[in-house]
């Protein structure tokens, strides 16, 4: 018995929005982080059903390339945020304020 | 051979200004840099004494084009000269007038801070205005029109150290920048008509213009001929224009600049012949402004600005021309116009000169003695303007205004008429407060008054040798030489068979106006010189209400303020000003229209600028408080933008 | 199998450029900090040889390459983009020696970032496949996030570095979701299998709508379109200025020359309902970036701003070319989109090197206040910045004017000719906040209770780099026809 591709692109879309809305409400910056990797993730679901559905590895292919992307992105993002806290001993997105207007 | 020298005219100005804006002010003194600006305008004159001196021996027109800029698609623009008439006679007044108060400058501008600058921006000025009328088509035609204007700019921005050059300059970009709009859009609309922006090829077509079509671009053509040209509503600029250098107003905000409005009215009137209402709309805004700025002019004390209002009058009768169809008198009038207020201003800068700057009328009087040649060559202009025979503004402005009545616009006749009442009375009465009667000066001043160096009284005389029979090029009216000249191009306005005699009636009212206008100022500042103090007098409560601004602004307050009192007031002021104003003395008439007219200006047309303005800014603060700097506030807008175009493209698939 | 070394050698200025980045972060620890411009001059030469590569490659202009089994493709178009590229850093490169020394940031991995960011953007430009075009974009985004926070001992430039990050990844996990539907509509992810699946379908398909948006939205991050702008007055406020001027120059040019061909050559079938969608963005930017940027008071803001408002410009060849595709009007818009993005470049290149080198003591004057009375002090910089504001307000006859002018005849020719007008409205009123910076310049005195004055401090660096700029918008403005021919030579072949 297969599961329908459907299922997957539910279970991606709910994973995707879980990402989305931690992105709009956290104030944490490396929850912040951990949301857009959960958006990412979602991403991947979707690629590997639709090349499972395909049957072609294209989407396997791509998935490979999107993690290591994500590991890259993490690794500069951290890298940004320990400045951050070098400087402003804070993690809070809500401190940002400097540039505005 | 004719070819070469129509490229060379605008490129001696251009050399002069590459050389003195880059070099001039490090590799040689001031006297290079006159020098090579003067000498510059001066071998464009020669190119074109050449270049008209072949028009005329073939009466063909000659079309180059100089280089090919963009092209490419469907359109290809050059920049293309047209000479034909019409040309002609522009070139000859901006390189001949242009080249005498280049060198009128040198002596004005004499030790001037800035000097090099001064002539850097003029040179670049004239290759402008060259380009301007030269152009063979509308793009042509609108870098020189952005040119002019942003030398303008700089010019009446001159003296940036006074806060008032640099707003004026200011005002002078904004309200121009609403014309250029129009005047953009003209150009967009003749582009999608007739897909070329070419004279040649758009005039060729006009025929298959709708009306409708050929009214909206004549109306975008005339919004920005209004800005440019300073007529009504966008005329507040030219006044305050004349913060810059007298030879500045008296090139560019007299002679030649302001009437780029009336060129390119000329140039497209096979566009405007198609629409009369237009037409109608053309002479409506000249007619009005020749009328108003005539009464504003007579309050003004400031001998510039009686000059600049006087300007904006005057033009004011070259769009009535226009709108009536009698595009060789416009034409006409702006030559001998651009004579005898090049005369005037220059005239009036040599009086500044001699008097270490002072500009108010009031601080003048008893000069005529003292520096001859000025007083008489400033008479010589103000008898031009004036329209008394012979002297050049007579006949033309008689032949716009003969060409209104019998052309049955009496309406217009009759504004004409009262426009060239007040301008005679304006013009003497400053040729009187300025050189007659005692003197005003304080002692400091009256000691060092001087007649001004040959350099700058040689050109006035020039001009006014101009002035004196500049008005025979259009003799006998309608059939002078000018006109045939012209004929080719402006068209041939409806051929009616004039009688002679009604011509030399209307010869004889015209000059009778302006001889009445003379006896007024005559009697009112010469023999009789208490009375214009006595009139005011008299009419002390109206004088106070109009001319004195706070307590307009004090109304204006109490009208936002208080509703309930605000009627009262304003049945009160109604009373007060129109009522009692009538009653009281029809002299005073004159300069309750003019206080009038600069409350109008004041409040109307500032207020509605600053709405436009406030406005904006209050959008764009509304803008502002998004950017709160805050990362999920700017996440959040991109997804609600993401949701906002998933509704919208559902919607526009779904229909 | 094909061979591998046929495919190298397509790549190989992409080879060269990553290589010289390598070769800068090793070298990086081995070269004493008073020379570290050596790595820049190193950079300088890597470029030299690419330009010679892809230059030598112009006469075959329209020769289509393909390597890695249709992964990248090496066309007219991309050799435009990267020929733009490179000048683009080249001039960067050349900006930031005397800015990094001013700002006593003499790093020498900031050469290594810009060429990775290079990479990553000729990467973007020759893709050929969403897979390299998203690799590209994120090589790209990930080297100007690091580069925005440079300067370390600045609280602004960590906070421009750290907002740009967020919401730089949470755009990209956007663009790669609607990578992965569109994966799922067409079952591959190179653009002419997308292009094939699609065929001409519409918005029917739940799935291709929420794709498109979706990437709409991923690429309007990095294009600064509105509503995806909000990060753009924050970052380049904050950033080191010649890092603002390389993403505001290069950062877009690539970002428009990989948008174009994925909506052009992957999703050209649903062109009617893009250019609609576009249409709606275009003119929402240019309201929105034209208006707040004048009531903007910091220099980079104000050009932060207008480089929206300037994005919406270029969209409204990509409208035009949407509604007249398959016609003579796509390829016009198309190339419009080219040539004004390559003449935006020198103009916004010439403003952000004045204002880096604008000094206040030991700090950069920002304010547009700061100018007041330049064109007494130094009236050649005063002319030069006067040029940029000129050039970029769009007043013939300099390169702006030419840009604007291309863009909006396509617009008419696609019949939006009420587009073109609302656009040259709005070019009207950005006249204003241009030429307040030109007002503030030649009209108004310092204030002289500021204390320190600022200076333009010129080195012979700076010098070339402004002679370029200066260069390129004038020459360009009298002489567009060898670029605008070049343009429409190397425009994507259309369906």
């Amino acid at each position: 018995m297969t599961i329908p591709v459907f299922y997957y692109l539910i279970l991606s879309a709910v994973v995707f929005l879980t990402g989305l809305v931690g992105v709009l409400i956290r104030r944490n910056i490396i929850i912040i982080l951990l949301s857009v990797e959960l958006m990412l993730n979602a991403t991947n679901i979707n690629f590997v059903a639709f090349s499972q559905y395909f049957h072609n590895v294209a989407g396997q292919v791509f998935v490979f390339f999107a993690l290591t992307i994500a590991a890259a992105e993490v690794a500069v993002g951290l890298a940004i945020i320990i400045a951050l806290h070098r400087a402003k001993s804070s993690i809070n997105v809500d401190e940002f304020q400097l540039l505005k207007w | 051979m004719t070819d070469l020298l129509i490229k060379l005219i605008p490129v001696f100005p251009l050399l002069a200004v590459i050389a003195n804006g880059l070099f001039g002010r490090y590799l040689w003194s001031h006297d290079w840099a006159h020098r090579l600006a003067w000498g510059s305008v001066g071998l464009s004159f020669l190119c074109t004494i050449g270049v008209v001196a072949d028009v005329l021996r073939t009466g063909t027109a000659h079309e180059v084009i100089a280089y090919q800029w963009i092209f490419g698609g469907d359109l290809t623009i050059n920049l293309a000269y047209l000479v034909d008439p019409l040309t002609c006679v522009w070139l000859l007044v901006v390189t001949g007038v242009g080249f005498l108060i280049h060198v009128y400058s040198v002596g004005y501008m004499h030790g001037e801070d800035g000097f090099t600058r001064f002539f850097t921006y003029m040179n670049l000025f004239m290759v402008s205005m060259l380009l301007l009328v030269m152009g063979n088509n509308y793009a042509v035609l609108f870098i020189g029109w952005e040119g002019v204007g942003l030398c303008s700019y700089l010019l009446i921005g001159y003296y940036y150290d006074k806060v008032s050059a640099a707003k004026a300059a200011s005002k002078a970009f904004v309200v121009n920048r609403i014309g250029d709009a129009g005047f953009l859009l003209a150009i967009f609309l003749v582009f999608i008509n007739f897909k070329t922006l070419d004279y040649t090829k758009v005039f060729a077509q006009v025929g298959q213009l709708s009306p409708d079509m050929a009214t909206a671009i004549a109306l975008c053509l005339l919004v920005g001929a209004v800005g440019k040209s300073a007529q009504l509503p966008l005329h507040t600029w030219l006044p305050d224009a004349m913060e810059g250098p007298t030879p500045v107003s008296a090139l560019i905000h007299a002679a030649t600049m302001v009437t780029a409005g009336v060129y390119m009215v000329v140039r497209n009137h096979a566009i405007f012949d198609l629409s009369p209402v237009a037409m109608e709309t053309v002479a409506i805004v000249g007619g009005c402004t020749a009328l108003f700025a005539a009464t504003i002019g007579l309050v003004q004390t400031d001998i510039k600005r009686v000059l600049a209002y006087s300007t904006v009058s005057q033009l004011g009768y070259m769009f009535l021309g226009c709108g009536i169809g009698a595009y060789t008198a416009a034409v006409f009038h702006v030559m001998t116009h651009a004579f005898f207020k090049a005369l005037l201003f220059l005239s009036a800068g040599s009086v500044i000169h001699a008097l270490s700057g002072e500009q108010d009328i009031r601080k003048m009087g008893g000069l005529s003695k003292k520096i001859p040649w000025t007083y008489r060559l400033f008479l010589i202009g103000t008898v031009a303007i004036a329209g008394i025979p012979p002297l050049a503004g007579f006949w033309s402005k008689d032949e716009i205004m003969g060409h209104a009545f019998v052309h049955h616009h009496y309406v217009f006749y009759g504004l004409a008429a009262l426009g060239a009442f007040l301008t005679s009375f304006y013009m003497f009465r400053l040729t009187y407060l300025t050189f007659y009667g005692p003197s005003r000066m304080d002692h400091h001043t009256e000691e060092h008054v001087h007649e001004s160096p040959m350099v700058m009284v040689g050109p006035l005389m020039a001009l006014g040798l101009l002035s004196l029979v500049g008005g025979f090029l259009g003799f006998p009216p309608e059939h002078g030489w000018l006109h045939q000249f012209l004929a080719p191009v402006a068209g041939v306005g409806g051929e009616h068979e004039v009688g002679t005699g009604l011509v030399l009636t209307l010869m004889m009212i015209a000059t009778g106006i302006a001889l009445l206008g003379w006896g007024l100022a005559h009697y009112l500042y010469s023999m009789n010189p208490a009375a214009p103090d006595r009139w005011a007098a008299k009419a002390q409560g109206i004088y106070n209400t109009l001319l004195n601004k706070y307590y307009v602004d004090e109304l204006y307050d109490v009208l936002v303020v208080e509703p309930t009192k605000k009627l009262g007031l304003a049945l009160d002021w109604f009373d007060r000003v129109v009522i009692d104003g009538i009653v009281r003395a029809v002299g005073t008439m004159a300069e309750l229209g003019a206080a009038g007219s600069t409350w109008a200006e004041k409040h109307v047309i500032y207020g509605g600028l600053n709405i436009i303005g406030y406005g904006n800014h209050l959008l764009a603060k509304q803008w502002r408080q998004l950017q709160s700097g805050m990362v999920h506030h700017y996440a959040a807008i991109i997804i609600a933008g993401l949701f906002l175009l998933a509704v919208v493209i559902q919607l526009i698939v779904q229909r | 199998m094909t061979s591998y070394g046929a495919d190298l050698l397509v790549i190989l200025p992409e080879l060269i450029v990553v290589g010289a980045a390598c070769l800068l972060l090793v070298l990086e620890p081995l070269t004493p900090p008073s020379r570290k411009e050596l790595l820049a001059w190193l950079s300088l030469g890597a470029l030299a040889l690419c330009i010679g590569l892809t230059g030598g490659q112009i006469s075959v202009l329209n020769l289509r390459v393909s390597a890695f089994s249709d992964l990248v493709v090496v066309d007219g178009y991309a050799r435009f983009w990267k020929l733009l590229l490179y000048g683009v850093t080249g001039l960067t490169i050349l900006m930031s020696l005397p800015y990094l020394k001013a700002e006593r940031l003499q790093l020498g991995e900031y050469y290594g970032f810009i060429l990775l960011a290079l990479s990553g953007m000729m990467v973007m430009v020759s893709g050929a496949d969403l897979l390299t075009i998203y690799l590209g974009t994120e090589l790209m985004s990930l080297s100007l996030y690091v580069m925005a926070g440079l300067k370390r001992s600045s609280p602004r430039s960590l906070e421009a570095s750290a907002k740009y990050f967020v919401l730089g990844a949470f755009s990209s996990g956007l663009l790669l979701y609607g990578i992965s539907l569109l994966y799922g509509v067409a079952g591959g992810t190179k653009l002419g299998a997308v292009a094939a699946a699609i065929g001409s379908r519409g918005f029917d398909d739940p799935l291709l709508l929420i794709a498109t948006i979706l990437l709409a939205a991923g690429f309007g991050f990095k294009l600064a379109v509105v509503p995806f702008h909000m990060w753009t007055p924050d970052v380049y406020q904050g950033a080191p200025t010649s890092v603002t001027a390389f993403m505001a120059v290069a950062s877009k040019a690539a970002s428009f020359a990989a948008f174009l061909r994925v909506f052009v050559e992957g999703l050209g079938g649903l062109k009617a309902d893009w250019s609609n969608l576009f249409l709606l963005l275009c003119l929402v930017t240019l309201i929105l970036g034209n208006l707040v940027a004048i009531v903007q008071t910091n220099i980079k803001r104000m050009l932060a701003y207008s480089s929206i408002a300037h994005a919406g410009y270029a969209l409204i060849g990509l409208v035009a070319a949407g509604r007249g595709m398959g016609e003579s009007g796509g390829a016009s818009g198309l190339a419009s989109v080219m040539l004004y993005l390559a003449l935006y470049a020198f103009m916004t290149l010439g403003a952000f090197a004045v204002i880096g080198m604008f000094r206040k003591g030991g700090l950069e004057g920002e304010d547009i206040e700061d100018f007041a009375g330049l064109a007494k002090r130094q009236p050649l910089a005063a002319f030069l910045m006067l040029v940029f504001m000129v050039s970029l307000a769009g007043i013939p006859p300099t390169a702006g004017f030419i840009g604007k002018f291309y863009v909006f005849m396509a617009a008419v020719e696609a019949g939006l000719a009420w587009l073109a007008v609302v656009a040259l409205i709005f070019a009207a009123i950005s006249a204003y906040y241009y030429m307040r910076v030109v007002m503030v310049m030649y009209m108004r005195e310092p204030d002289p209770s500021a204390g320190e004055v600022p200076q333009l401090v010129a080195s012979p660096a700076l010098t070339v780099v402004l002679a370029c700029a200066v260069a390129g918008v004038i020459l360009f403005g009298l002489f567009p026809n060898p670029l605008v021919s070049l343009a429409l030579q190397s425009v994507l072949p259309l369906k």
